[in-house]
């Protein structure tokens, strides 16, 4: 039961991909303009993830060494399709404000490095929650991020204005340099907290 | 011609791929701790992303469209770039050792590059013409090289500063993107 719960969980904190492993950074520092966006990337994510994670462990046993990685490339295409064209069906919105960054979920590097380091070595159950755990990391990081940006770059929080109309946002928070220096700032801050627990360690 | 002209100033400097549009990212943190290995990534994505920009271009109207077949285009698109690189790696291999020496190790990792993806994907988005698309991958690939070349002359120099303990590596070098970022920003308006 630990086993599975650390596997979980893993992805929430300490192996955070976002925050500690710094993978799929392009689509994280270019859709968290708002929160709305941010949650709709990570869940995007989450879902392609969780789904490619139990495919590939299923058929992990198939597929031919050599040829794996266009295997398992092909296998994420096809999720990112299915969930291009739902939110395209569905969430007309949202599916215009992450644009280009739904394709590009595709080379997401958390979910190749998923399938390859993971879903490939283990059962299917394993995958499902590493799949739900780094998925739901992804999108808690994401959240984070983009409170920040939407909060000091056009003082709301998903929409809704927090301060009054004397308040002047700080544009240059959702502008590009924003997302880096706010991205930054936080590394440096999970930086610190790894920092004091290790000394508390020794 | 103009309208050539206004794609390679907005891809290279106002659309930047890396500091604009975050294509790319991943590279541009990995392989930018030297000079030397920021170019050579710089070239093999300046090759591959033109030839990909093509062949994409080639595939999207000659087979996609006629047949209905548009919502193929992601998974298409990636595995043409992936198949792509491993031809240009054995070619380059055969033809030009000293290039493949150079490039090696860097042309492996471009297919998980977005920015080869994402150019791809523009170019259909945009609905530029052959020649444009062309010239759009390239162009696009130069900011590309633009931006890393300069950012690791940025890191060089930074690994010489005094940095406090927790901002060392990679936040520090987060911070030194998004005032390059702010530097780029001054071209915006360039080009509609």
């Amino acid at each position: 039961m630990t086993k599975y719960w650390s596997e979980l969980t893993k992805g929430i904190v300490r192996e955070n991909p976002l925050l500690v492993l710094l993978l799929g950074l392009c689509p994280s520092l270019a859709v968290t303009t708002s929160v709305q966006n941010g949650i709709g990337m990570g869940l995007a994510a989450t879902f392609v993830l969780v789904c490619s994670n139990v495919v590939i462990s299923m058929i992990r046993n198939i597929i031919p060494p050599k040829v794996r990685i266009p295997a398992f490339i092909v296998v994420i295409a096809s999720f990112v399709t299915i969930v291009d064209l739902v939110l395209h069906a569905y969430m007309y919105d949202l599916w215009k404000s992450l644009g280009l960054f739904i394709p590009l979920i595709v080379v997401n590097c958390i979910i190749l490095g998923r399938a390859e380091a993971f879903a490939s070595r283990n059962s299917v159950f394993l995958s499902f929650l590493d799949g739900i755990g780094m998925g739901l990391g992804f999108t808690f990081a994401l959240i984070l991020l983009s409170s920040i940006r939407e909060i000091l770059g056009n003082g709301s929080f998903a929409g809704i204005k927090l301060f009054g109309e004397s308040f002047e946002p700080a544009v240059l928070m959702i502008l590009p340099p924003g997302a880096f220096i706010t991205l930054g700032f936080i590394v440096a801050g999970v930086n610190k907290l790894n920092s004091r627990k290790k000394k508390e360690g020794e | 011609m103009t309208n050539l002209i206004l794609i390679v100033i907005g891809a290279v400097l106002v659309n930047n791929f890396v500091l604009s549009r975050f294509l790319g990212i991943c590279p541009f943190l990995g392989v930018s701790k030297k000079v030397e290995t920021a170019t050579g990534m710089g070239m093999a994505v300046i090759f591959v992303m033109t030839l990909a920009s093509m062949i994409t271009w080639v595939v999207q109207y000659t087979l996609l469209e006629p047949f209905n077949l548009d919502y193929l285009k992601t998974i298409t698109f990636i595995l043409v770039i992936a198949a792509l690189v491993q031809l240009v790696e054995m070619t380059v291999q055969k033809i030009a050792p000293p290039l493949y020496e150079a490039l090696g190790i860097y042309l492996p990792l471009i297919t998980t590059n977005c920015a080869v993806l994402g150019a791809a994907l523009i170019n259909i988005q945009e609905k530029y013409s052959f020649l444009e698309a062309t010239v759009f991958g390239f162009a696009s690939a130069i900011g590309f090289t633009l931006a890393i070349v300069i950012f690791a002359g940025l890191r060089e120099r930074i690994e010489l500063c005094e940095v406090p303990e927790s901002m060392k590596g990679v936040p520090i070098a987060f911070i030194t993107a998004g005032i390059l970022a702010l530097a780029f920003l001054g071209f915006a308006g360039l080009v509609k």
